[in-house]
């Protein structure tokens, strides 16, 4: 796990790659094709790309006519004003139609950074989630980033693709075999499961292994697909392991951690606890001093297993 | 290109046929946007039974023109137009906002044949008709997409982004039209936050811009027919129309935006439709 990739850069990789082959793909943006990756598809297909200017409404409504018409579009911005500013686009143009548009949200969680609140997306995951018809994915690597973009760019229908700016390390390697709505057991352990995505995948495992050492055995699950949520995977590793903690670079509420909360509660009631920012705004900083101070980091997520793992009945 | 004279009887019959179909739907219904919808006919009878080229039998052919009610609650407009048309059983017509019905209280493009986006959130459907006039264009097709804006939906912001994303991509395969009614739902549009100058908004923003009497079927044909002559810029119509237009009681009274006749009324409005009906026979 040296080298690290932001995901938004694998995707910017993917289109290209997805443009050479699917003459269907048109990729839209808002004013943002450097910090979103899509300038090298502008550039190498100028005339199926389309800079919205900054009018990420409009954009989705675009998106949806073009999908109506037969395409594939792929709309990329922030995700704060992506999920966030075009909401009601994306419901009712996108969703409700059951719209092939796939909207890439860079920039998303609080390692954005240095923008401060107003451009930290910590409750997408929440909203998107709520949407029928849509499906949410947010990638925890380059790898599994490029391939689960290729799945999803095969699959009719409306997808929210969760990135980030950071570079993050790597996780998978090509041979990985990564299906949408199945989860990814990336090690087995007994005593405790954490459920991750995105940028927390990395941490967790690296919490997996610290505890490990302390005899803490965990099963760690990479949950890129928050909707649909995988219940098989889910249920089964916490009836064998009896405790959970998610960990996600989003709110607490009604994110990852929400949706693991349901499915549990629904059908087999474990302790849980959650790693993410709580029902606060965040604010200016680096990456790493955010996710410090917000309880992001490895340490915090040891500190929630045992917590976890205290609550549990004899 | 065929002439208007001769079918400016037929246009107008169907115009007036769409207004019936308008107040039963409505009236079975118990509720939905009466006044807007009305304020429609002729538009719709000049689009449908003119202009648009669409086949019922082949809805999905892809180089179909396209039709996108961006004023979705004036759905019963086109509802009754698709059914007049052929696009489904006119019966379908009584199933209006009924519990498994292909015609919802505002468009659904997935259960209603004929309708090509689904729009209510209003300031939706220029941005979905651009996308559309984009994907002709990509695709080489020779077609025509036409977007149906209210003049209350025109206070959207995404409105005027569509506006200069439409211009931007000059895109000639384009028509605007707006219903200029007058009134939106807390009384009169230029009251409630005013839009005018009109055409000359969609001027400033790039586009080719008329006004005509959105209820006179000529100049709803000559000014559609303008817009196919036009090269390299959208076509926005500012269609001059009366809320309720074609029943007195009705005609320029915001109390009708949303709600459906009664009996009662029906049968009133009803009775001066084939009044209606009877002056134009004379006239033939």
């Amino acid at each position: 796990m040296t080298e690290k990739i932001a995901t938004r850069k694998a995707y910017g990789e993917v289109l290209l790659e997805l443009g050479e082959k699917h003459e269907d793909i048109v990729v839209l943006d808002a004013d943002l094709s450097k910090s979103t990756k899509t300038a090298d598809f502008a550039k190498t297909y100028p005339g199926r790309f389309f800079n919205m200017g900054v009018s990420e409404a409009d954009m989705m409504g675009t998106a949806a006519g073009l999908a109506a018409s037969g395409k594939t579009a792929f709309a990329s911005t922030f995700a704060v004003f992506a999920a966030g500013r075009a909401y009601d686009q994306i419901r009712n143009s996108i969703c409700y139609p059951r719209q092939n548009v796939k909207i890439a949200a860079t920039h998303s969680g609080i390692t954005v950074g240095e923008d401060g609140a107003s451009h930290q997306m910590l409750e997408d995951i929440a909203l998107m989630r709520a949407l029928p018809n849509m499906t949410v994915i947010c990638p925890s690597d380059a790898i599994s980033t490029k391939k689960l973009i290729k799945l999803a760019a095969k699959e009719h229908g409306p997808y929210y693709i969760r990135l980030g700016r950071p570079g993050v390390p790597v996780i998978y390697d090509d041979n990985d075999d990564i299906q949408i709505g199945k989860a990814k057991l990336l090690k087995e352990g007994n005593d405790i499961t954490i459920i991750a995505c995105g940028h927390q995948v990395a941490p967790a495992l690296e919490a997996s292994e610290k505890l490990s050492g302390e005899g803490v055995s965990c099963d760690v699950i990479d949950l890129h697909t928050i909707k649909p949520v995988d219940e098989k995977l889910i249920l089964e590793s916490a009836k064998k392991t009896g405790a959970v903690v998610t960990c996600e670079e989003h709110s607490i509420i009604g994110g990852l951690g929400g949706a693991v909360a349901e499915c549990l509660s629904e059908n087999h009631p474990v302790p849980i606890k959650k790693v993410g920012v709580n029902d606060t705004f965040g604010e200016s900083g680096t990456g790493e001093e955010l996710l410090k101070k917000y309880g992001l980091t490895s340490q915090d997520i040891e500190k929630k297993v045992k917590e976890a793992i205290g609550l549990k009945a004899d | 290109m065929e002439g208007i004279e001769e079918k400016v009887p037929m246009l107008k019959e169907k115009a007036l046929e769409i207004r019936k179909e308008i107040l039963k739907m409505l009236n079975k219904a118990g509720s939905g946007h009466t006044g807007g919808s009305l304020s429609l006919a002729e538009l719709m009878a000049v689009l449908y039974f003119k202009y648009l080229r669409v086949n019922p039998s082949n809805p999905e052919n892809p180089d179909r023109d396209r039709l996108v009610l961006s004023k979705g609650h004036a759905a019963p407009a086109i509802y009754a137009a698709l059914g007049l048309k052929g696009f489904f059983d006119k019966k379908e017509l009584d199933t209006l906002r009924k519990i498994d019905s292909i015609l919802q209280g505002h468009p659904d493009m997935t259960k209603t044949p004929g309708v090509e986006m689904t729009t209510g959130s209003l300031g939706q459907g220029l941005s979905a008709a651009n996308g559309m006039a984009i994907s002709a264009k990509l695709d080489d097709r020779d077609l025509k997409v036409v977007a149906i804006l209210g003049d209350g939906e025109v206070q959207e912001g995404q409105i005027w982004e569509a506006a200069m994303t439409a211009s931007h991509y000059k895109l000639d395969n384009l028509v605007g039209i707006v219903d200029y009614n007058g009134l939106q739902i807390d009384g009169k549009v230029e009251d409630v936050k005013d839009p005018a100058p009109l055409a000359e908004k969609w001027r400033a923003f790039g586009w080719h811009a008329m006004e005509i009497d959105g209820h006179d079927v000529s100049e709803i044909d000559s000014a559609l027919n303008m817009a196919d002559r036009e090269e390299k810029r959208p076509t926005m119509i500012v269609a001059r129309t009366v809320k309720g237009k074609g029943v007195s009681f009705m005609e320029n009274n915001a109390d009708w935006h949303g709600k459906g006749p009664s009996d009662e009324e029906l049968e009133k409005a009803l009775k001066e439709i084939d009044a209606a009906f009877d002056v134009l026979k004379e006239g033939r």
